[in-house]
C-alpha cells in the first residue's frame, strides 16, 4: 500500500506502459532512426514526444520516467555563440605565494611546490569558485540557471598562455590561485569542495588537480603551472621535447566521487598554449589561423567551442542532475559554450575551430551540413590538443568526453552560404553510442554557422597546398624499450565499475601502482564488453597509440594516430599505447572520464616516484 | 501581421536574419504558461522518494519519505536475505561501518537495507537477518510490496539499462549510496569499501558545523 495519488499512480501505470512499449521497440530492432521515421521521434534536440521513449539508462527497462530527457522546448539558433572570456592576470596575489602550503593562511594544498624554484612563476592569477547566474537559452524560454563556474561564469574564463621560449624555458611559467566560495546551498545538486585538474598539462602533480587534494568552502589552492614541454628534467634537459607540444586543453573541477554534478553545474573551462610554432599569428610560424583578442571578430579567427548536453526540468524550467544515475547521463539540450544551440557570423575565410566535449557521458561525431544536406569537409589538426603530422581532410571527427579536435574550416568560398555542427552519432544511452550514424540533416544540429561576416584579410596557409610530408613537430619515437608492460581491464560487476577485478583504491588507501619517473611503459587498456564504452584518461603525459585490436592506429578518417591523453576505449577493444613518464613526482589518477562512471568507482589512484613497481595487472 | 509589421519588428528586435522564427517564438512566449517555483529539495522529494509504506524488520510500518528519509543523512543498499554472493561480505562490511559511525547511527544518521526479493524476504525473515549479522538499532532492512519494491529500487537508481543484465538482481548489490537530505548532497560508493573510507565520504554530505569542525583538523587527507 501506498501513499500516493491516484494521479500519481496512473502516472506510475502510464510509465510502466510506457516503458514496456519501448523495449518492445527496442526487442524488435528499431533504432533511432527507425523510430524517427515513424515519426515517435523528432530529430532537433532529441525531442521524445512519446511518453516512455527514454534516451535515458536509467529508465530504458523501468517504471519511471521522471527523468527523462523532456526539457522545455527552446527555440534553436537566436543566440549569437559566445566567444570565452580571456583571463587577465593580477599584478600580485596576496599572501604572496609560497613552496610550502600556506596552511595557516587557509590554503588547502598539502604537498609543496617541487619546481617553483625551477620554474618561478612569471605571471599570476586569481580565480574564485562560486555561484553565477546565466541564461542558456533565449530570454524567457528558460528562468534564468544557478551555475558554479570559475569567477561565477561557464565556460570559464579562457587561458592564453605561451610555452616558455627555447633557451630561457620556464618564462611561460604562472601561478593560478583559486579560491572556493561556493555556497553551502546547491540547490539540488554539487557539493561545493572542489580540486581543479588542467587536462593535461605536465604539471608538477601537488598542482595537478589529484582527485583527493581538494578544498572546502574559504579555503584556496595555488596551482603551479610551469608551461615546459615534456622531458624537460631528463630526456630533453634545459628545453622539453618541441614534440610534446600541447595545445588546447581545458581545465575542470575532478573532485573524487563529485565530478560529475561539480563540471555538469558549470565549473570547466579551456587552456590554450602557444609556442613560436603555434604562434596563435597567422603570419608567422605554421600560420593557423589567428587567434587575435579572442572577441574581436574581424582579428580573431581561433575559435574554442565547448559542447555538452544538459536537462532541465520541465515544471521549473531548471537546470537537472539524475542523482542516482550510475551509468551515464545524457542531456536533450546541446550547449556551446554556454548556449543552446547558437549562432557564428564567421567572414568567408579560413577558421581554426578547438572542439571539447565536457560531457557528462555523451559521444560526438560532427559533421559540417551544408545547403541541401551537403557535408562539408575541413582539416583535422590535432588529436587531444595535439597537432598531427599535417593537416588531414576529413568529413567528420569524434570524440568522447574530455577529448579534444581542433580543426581548420575553410569558408573561402562559402559567402553567402548556412553551415551546421551536426552530430550524427546516435546514442540512446549513457553506455556510449552503437556506432551507427544518422544521415545528413538527421543529427542533433548542435552550431549555426552563417557566412555573411565582412571580407578580411586571410594569412593563413591553406592546408591544401602543404607538401606532402611532415607540417608539423612529428611524433616523438616509440622505440625505447618499455620498463615494464601492463594492462587495464575495465569492466563492471555487481552494478559497479571495476579495473582488473578491483574497486577504486580510496584516498587513504596506497596508490594501486608506482610508475618510476623518467621511464618508458606499455599500456595495454581492455574493455571486453559490448555495451559499454569507456573515455580512458591518463594525466600528466601524453600516449601514443600503438595498436588497436592489433591494427595500426589511422591518420586518416577517424583519427587515432598521434599523442592522445584520453583513449577512446569501444565495444570489445583491446589498445597498446606507449608512454614516457617524467620529470616530475607525485599522485595521479587513471580514470574513465565518463564522469558517472569515473565518479562510481572507475578510477585507479597511482604514483610516480623514483622506485616504482612491477605489478603488470595493478 | 502585415509584411510591413513583421519588417518593423525584425529590426526592433535586432535585424536578425530569422524573421519566421522569431516571430514564431514571440507568439510563442505570449501564450506561454510561467515555470512552477518549487524548491530544489522539494523536486528531489517528488522525483526520487515516492512516500511508500513499506514494513521494517522490527515489523513497524514506515513511510518512505516522511519516516525515513526526510531531514536525515541516510544510507541505502539493496539486498536479498538468501543472497549467497556479495551480499552477506557487504553486510557484514556495513556492520563494522555501523560501529564505526557510533551512536550517531540512528540519531541523525539512518541505514537502510531495501530488498530486492520481497516475496521471499518476509519480516520474520529479514528479521532473522538482522539479528544474524548483530546489526543495531537505526539500521533497518525493508520490505514491501512487489511494486513498492520495484519503484525505490528503481527510483534510487539500482537499473542496468540492459533489460537481460538488469534481471539479475545481483547486479543491483554493489553499490551503497548515501546522502543529507535537507543540505540536498548525494553520492554512491562500492559497498565493499573500508568502512572507515565510507564514514569518511560521508563526512562530506554532513551538517555543515561538524564539516567545518573537521577540515578545522586537517580532514581525511
Amino acid at each position: 500500500m501506498a501513499y500516493i495519488s491516484k494521479r500519481n499512480r496512473k502516472k506510475e501505470r502510464d510509465k510502466q506502459t510506457a516503458a514496456n512499449n519501448r523495449r518492445e521497440l527496442i526487442a524488435a530492432g528499431f533504432k533511432r532512426r527507425d523510430l524517427l521515421k515513424m515519426g515517435l521521434l523528432t530529430s532537433a534536440g532529441m525531442l521524445i514526444p512519446k511518453k516512455g521513449l527514454s534516451a535515458r539508462p536509467l529508465n530504458s527497462t523501468g517504471a519511471f520516467d521522471d527523468d527523462e530527457p523532456d526539457s522545455p522546448n527552446t527555440t534553436p539558433f537566436q543566440e549569437l555563440m559566445p566567444r570565452l572570456t580571456v583571463l587577465q592576470p593580477v599584478p600580485a596575489l596576496n599572501p604572496a605565494p609560497t613552496i610550502a602550503p600556506n596552511t595557516a593562511a587557509g590554503e588547502a594544498r598539502t604537498v609543496a611546490h617541487q619546481a617553483f624554484a625551477q620554474f618561478p612563476p612569471q605571471r599570476f592569477y586569481e580565480m574564485s569558485e562560486e555561484a553565477g547566474t546565466v541564461l542558456m537559452a533565449p530570454a524567457g524560454e528558460l528562468p534564468p540557471q544557478t551555475i558554479w563556474g570559475f569567477n561565477g561564469i561557464t565556460p570559464g574564463p579562457l587561458f592564453v598562455e605561451r610555452y616558455g621560449n627555447l633557451g630561457s624555458p620556464g618564462d611561460g611559467s604562472i601561478l593560478l590561485r583559486l579560491r572556493n566560495n561556493l555556497p553551502e546551498n546547491n540547490g539540488g545538486f554539487g557539493l561545493p569542495s572542489v580540486t581543479e585538474h588542467l587536462h593535461n598539462g605536465h604539471t608538477p602533480l601537488e598542482s595537478d588537480g589529484f582527485p583527493c587534494f581538494f578544498m572546502e568552502r574559504g579555503q584556496f589552492y595555488d596551482h603551479h603551472y610551469p608551461n615546459v614541454y615534456a622531458g624537460i628534467n631528463s630526456t630533453h634537459p634545459g628545453t622539453g621535447d618541441i614534440k610534446e607540444a600541447m595545445h588546447s586543453l581545458w581545465y575542470h573541477d575532478h573532485r573524487i566521487d563529485h565530478t560529475a554534478e561539480n563540471t555538469y553545474k558549470g565549473l570547466a573551462g579551456a587552456y590554450i598554449l602557444f609556442n613560436e610554432f603555434d604562434t596563435g599569428d597567422e603570419n608567422t610560424g605554421f600560420r593557423l589561423p589567428s587567434f587575435g583578442d579572442g572577441q574581436n571578430p574581424l582579428t580573431s579567427f581561433d575559435i574554442y567551442m565547448i559542447f555538452n548536453d544538459k536537462h532541465f526540468d520541465n515544471e521549473t524550467g531548471l537546470l537537472k542532475f539524475d542523482l542516482f544515475n550510475t551509468d551515464g547521463i545524457l542531456g536533450d539540450k546541446f550547449l556551446v559554450n554556454g548556449k543552446i544551440q547558437p549562432v557564428l557570423h564567421v567572414s568567408p575565410r579560413r577558421y581554426r575551430f578547438r572542439w571539447l566535449n565536457t560531457g557528462p557521458s555523451r559521444f560526438y561525431q560532427m559533421f559540417l551540413l551544408g545547403p541541401n544536406n551537403s557535408t562539408k569537409p575541413f582539416w583535422q589538426i590535432s588529436t587531444d590538443g595535439n597537432l598531427t603530422e599535417r593537416p588531414v581532410q576529413v568529413n567528420s571527427s569524434r570524440f568522447s568526453v574530455a577529448e579534444r579536435v581542433d580543426v581548420i574550416v575553410d569558408f573561402t568560398n562559402d559567402a553567402g552560404k548556412t553551415f551546421y555542427i551536426e552530430n550524427r552519432l546516435e546514442q540512446d544511452d549513457g553506455r556510449g553510442p552503437d556506432g551507427d550514424l544518422f544521415s545528413a540533416g538527421q543529427g542533433d544540429k548542435i552550431l549555426k554557422i552563417i557566412v555573411d561576416g565582412p571580407q578580411v584579410p586571410d594569412n593563413s596557409v591553406d592546408p591544401a597546398t602543404i607538401p606532402a610530408g611532415t607540417y608539423f613537430y612529428g611524433f616523438p619515437n616509440t622505440n625505447d624499450a618499455p620498463r615494464i608492460t601492463r594492462t587495464f581491464r575495465f569492466e563492471r560487476g555487481n552494478g559497479q565499475w571495476q579495473i582488473n577485478g578491483k574497486l577504486v583504491g580510496a584516498c587513504n588507501q596506497a596508490p594501486r601502482f608506482a610508475i618510476k619517473r623518467n621511464t618508458v611503459e606499455r599500456w595495454v587498456f581492455q574493455n571486453n564488453s559490448g555495451g559499454w564504452q569507456h573515455p580512458i584518461h591518463m594525466h600528466f603525459e601524453e600516449f601514443q597509440t600503438l595498436s588497436i585490436n592489433g591494427n595500426a592506429p589511422k591518420s586518416t578518417g577517424l583519427i587515432t594516430k598521434g599523442r592522445k591523453d584520453v583513449f577512446r576505449l569501444e565495444h570489445n577493444m583491446e589498445a597498446k599505447v606507449y608512454l614516457r613518464i617524467r620529470d616530475f613526482v607525485g599522485r595521479f589518477p587513471l580514470h574513465c572520464h565518463n564522469v558517472v562512471h569515473e565518479d562510481h568507482a572507475m578510477m585507479l589512484l597511482g604514483v610516480i616516484d623514483d622506485v616504482g613497481d612491477n605489478k603488470t595487472k595493478p | 501581421m502585415t509584411d510591413l509589421k513583421r519588417r518593423g519588428l525584425v529590426a526592433a528586435l535586432g535585424a536578425a536574419p530569422f524573421a519566421v522564427p522569431l516571430l514564431t517564438r514571440a507568439q510563442e512566449l505570449e501564450s506561454k504558461p510561467r515555470f512552477k517555483q518549487i524548491s530544489s529539495r522539494e523536486r528531489t522529494r517528488q522525483r526520487y522518494f515516492p512516500n511508500l509504506v513499506l514494513t521494517s524488520h522490527e515489523g513497524k510500518k514506515v513511510k518512505f519519505y516522511d519516516d525515513l528519509v526526510k531531514d536525515k543523512i541516510v544510507i541505502f543498499n539493496m539486498m536479498y536475505a538468501k543472497c549467497e554472493g556479495i551480499c552477506t561480505p557487504i553486510t557484514r562490511n556495513l556492520v563494522r561501518l555501523q560501529k564505526v559511525l557510533g551512536n550517531r547511527v540512528g540519531k541523525d544518521i539512518f541505514m537502510y537495507s531495501f530488498t530486492l526479493k520481497p516475496k521471499e524476504d518476509s519480516v520474520s525473515a529479514l528479521k532473522h537477518y538482522a539479528h544474524m549479522h548483530k546489526v543495531k538499532p537505526g539500521w533497518l532492512f525493508l520490505t514491501g510490496s512487489v511494486d513498492d519494491m520495484e519503484l525505490i529500487r528503481r527510483k534510487l537508481g539500482y537499473v542496468d539499462p540492459d533489460p537481460e543484465v538488469d534481471k539479475d538482481v545481483t547486479n543491483h548489490i554493489g553499490v551503497i549510496k548515501y546522502g543529507n537530505e535537507p543540505l540536498e548532497r548525494w553520492g554512491g560508493c562500492p559497498g565493499m569499501q573500508s568502512p572507515e573510507w565510507i564514514a569518511e565520504t560521508l563526512s562530506w554530505v554532513d551538517w555543515p558545523k561538524k564539516s567545518a569542525a573537521r577540515n578545522a583538523n586537517g580532514g581525511g587527507r
